[in-house]
């Protein structure tokens, strides 16, 4: 295999790769898990509110 | 959840008021080698305070000491509130603290000395690359043990952007300081040549992409959404641009390099890879305005929002005009110059600096529980430092485009036109507004502790939740 068909199946398995992970990423199944993931920030507050300083 | 559990702020606390003393004192170095490049006598021709030992100490000081101090409280701060559990050790959270402070002290005796590995940015010699292994190999440990008990089905994306900043400085570290000591205090790069500037900028970048940046994208991606008091504008957004972001930064390096003995084909690399790194990056400053969509009102109000989201535009900024600088024509012209320096401190006054200050102001209120002595103090606070960052880079823009054009300008015979002393003749007055807006920056810096100190001074609130009471 030549070098230039190596770059050529590097650069076309790399784009595979993105669209792969924007796919997974929008896909319907995943979208309850990223709502909840992204309310991590807001979901502890009795937490800081026992540890913070009196 | 455990009605018994509570988070290690000690740690935190700890690096949050030593962000801003690390602060103070690196920025103060760099006020002080500003004024050394308009006024030369000012190193009282003393060997410690010559400008080429103190530029690595405020370079060290500001990067590792304040940058680093600030991720670390926040990293640590962030993966326990959003994995729900304590750090898996007080002792090491600790030692990380202590581990961390011995090497910045080493670094404030050893450059002044003169003691150094020459490698930007990695200046320190090998005993001391040394403990910062020890050091960064315990702060691994803290973080992902932590990670690995957690009581949430999810890790939030700011513990993947702080990740990837722990795992990928470990290997920079390690890679770019393998040396050959001859030495207690000397030691040469194991690298010869080419190969050794390649390394050398391989890190140097990457210093940029995951200490300053994808470290500091963790705290927007938490500081941000909590401040606005809202979730983060697309979670799938953040997904993609986490995975683009660290495949891409990874190869920018060379543009550091361009028009040198690097191979040519490495040069483009570099320079391709760093133009698409501008898709990453303003996809991440997007998703950290658009947080605040429907709520832009908010930005009126409460000045530490303000603080994170003028941080996302001097991000914005600085990386549109990275790509734009890695094109081998504009380089042609800005490299050298004091361009690269405006756009070095765009980046880390406007991005690294405002976001870190966002952060350990809003950090006040959940570590000691009290409220800010004085509100109207942030808010002169976040002027003085946008004016100053302004005037900085505004000054360094036109020094350097200047500085460029003078350089290569020729005569009808092919002479140079003008000396270098007369480009640095020309670059004086630009020297002095440069050193009058890091200066204010600075200024910007002491108004925040002293109304720190005062804060602190304050009795603590009583804390609203019944949870408190049996504590």
């Amino acid at each position: 295999m030549d070098v230039v068909t190596l770059r050529t199946i590097t650069t076309l398995a790399l784009f595979a790769a993105f669209i792969g992970v924007c796919v997974w990423a929008w896909s319907k199944k995943r979208k309850k898990r990223f709502e909840d993931a992204a309310n991590l920030p807001f979901a502890d507050d009795d937490v800081a509110n026992r540890t913070a300083k009196r | 959840m455990d009605s018994q559990l509570t988070y290690n702020y000690k740690v935190i606390r700890q690096f949050t008021i030593m962000t801003v003393v690390w602060g103070i004192v690196g920025m103060t170095v760099g006020v002080l080698i500003a004024a050394q490049l308009a006024w030369p006598a000012l190193n009282f021709d003393l060997p410690w305070l010559t400008y080429s030992r103190l530029r690595p100490l405020h370079t060290n000081a500001v990067i590792f000491a304040f940058g680093g101090c600030a991720l670390f409280a926040t990293s640590l701060y962030v993966v326990q509130r959003t994995c729900q559990t304590r750090l898996i050790s007080d002792k090491l959270a600790a030692f990380v603290f202590w581990g961390w402070t011995a090497v910045i002290l080493l670094a404030a005796i050893t450059l002044p000395l003169g003691i150094t590995s020459s490698k930007e940015y990695a200046e320190l010699e090998w005993p001391i690359d040394l403990l910062i292994t020890v050091v960064w190999v315990a702060y691994a440990i803290l973080f992902f043990g932590t990670i690995m008990k957690r009581r949430t089905p999810h890790i939030y994306v700011a513990n993947w952007f702080y990740g990837a900043f722990i795992l990928t400085v470990a290997v920079l570290h390690v890679v770019n300081s393998a040396e050959l000591p001859v030495s207690l205090w000397k030691s040469y790069s194991v690298y010869p040549g080419a190969i050794d500037a390649m390394v050398q900028w391989w890190y140097g970048h990457n210093a940029v992409g995951f200490f300053l940046t994808a470290g500091f994208l963790g705290i927007m991606y938490y500081f941000v959404p909590k401040q606005a008091e809202r979730p983060i504008y697309s979670y799938r957004l953040s997904v993609v641009h986490f995975w683009a972001l660290i495949s891409l930064y990874m190869w920018a390096g060379p543009h550091h390099l361009h028009y040198t003995a690097l191979p040519n084909w490495a040069q483009s690399i570099g320079m391709v890879f760093s133009l698409m790194l501008l898709a990453p990056s303003w996809g991440g400053m997007i998703n950290g305005v658009m947080t605040l969509s429907g709520a832009w009102h908010k930005l009126r109000s409460d000045p530490i929002l303000r603080f994170m989201i003028v941080s996302l535009s001097f991000y914005g900024m600085s990386t549109f005009e990275g790509p734009m600088m890695s094109i081998k024509t504009v380089n042609a012209l800005s490299h050298y110059t004091d361009w690269t320096i405006g756009h070095v401190h765009s980046g880390a006054l406007g991005w690294v600096g405002l976001i870190s200050i966002g952060a350990v102001y809003a950090l006040i209120k959940p570590l000691f529980n009290r409220e800010f002595y004085s509100v109207k103090l942030i808010e002169v606070h976040f002027w003085v430092a946008t004016i100053g960052i302004v005037l900085y880079i505004a000054a360094m823009w036109i020094a350097g485009v200047m500085q460029g054009l003078m350089w290569r300008a020729v005569n009808s015979d092919g002479t140079l036109t003008y000396s270098f002393v007369e480009s640095l003749e020309a670059t004086h007055p630009y020297y002095v507004v440069r050193l009058l807006g890091g200066a204010l920056f600075l200024l910007g810096m002491f108004v925040m502790a002293w109304n720190l100190y005062k804060t602190l001074g304050r009795s603590a609130e009583t804390v609203p939740s019944t949870a408190a009471q049996t504590a």
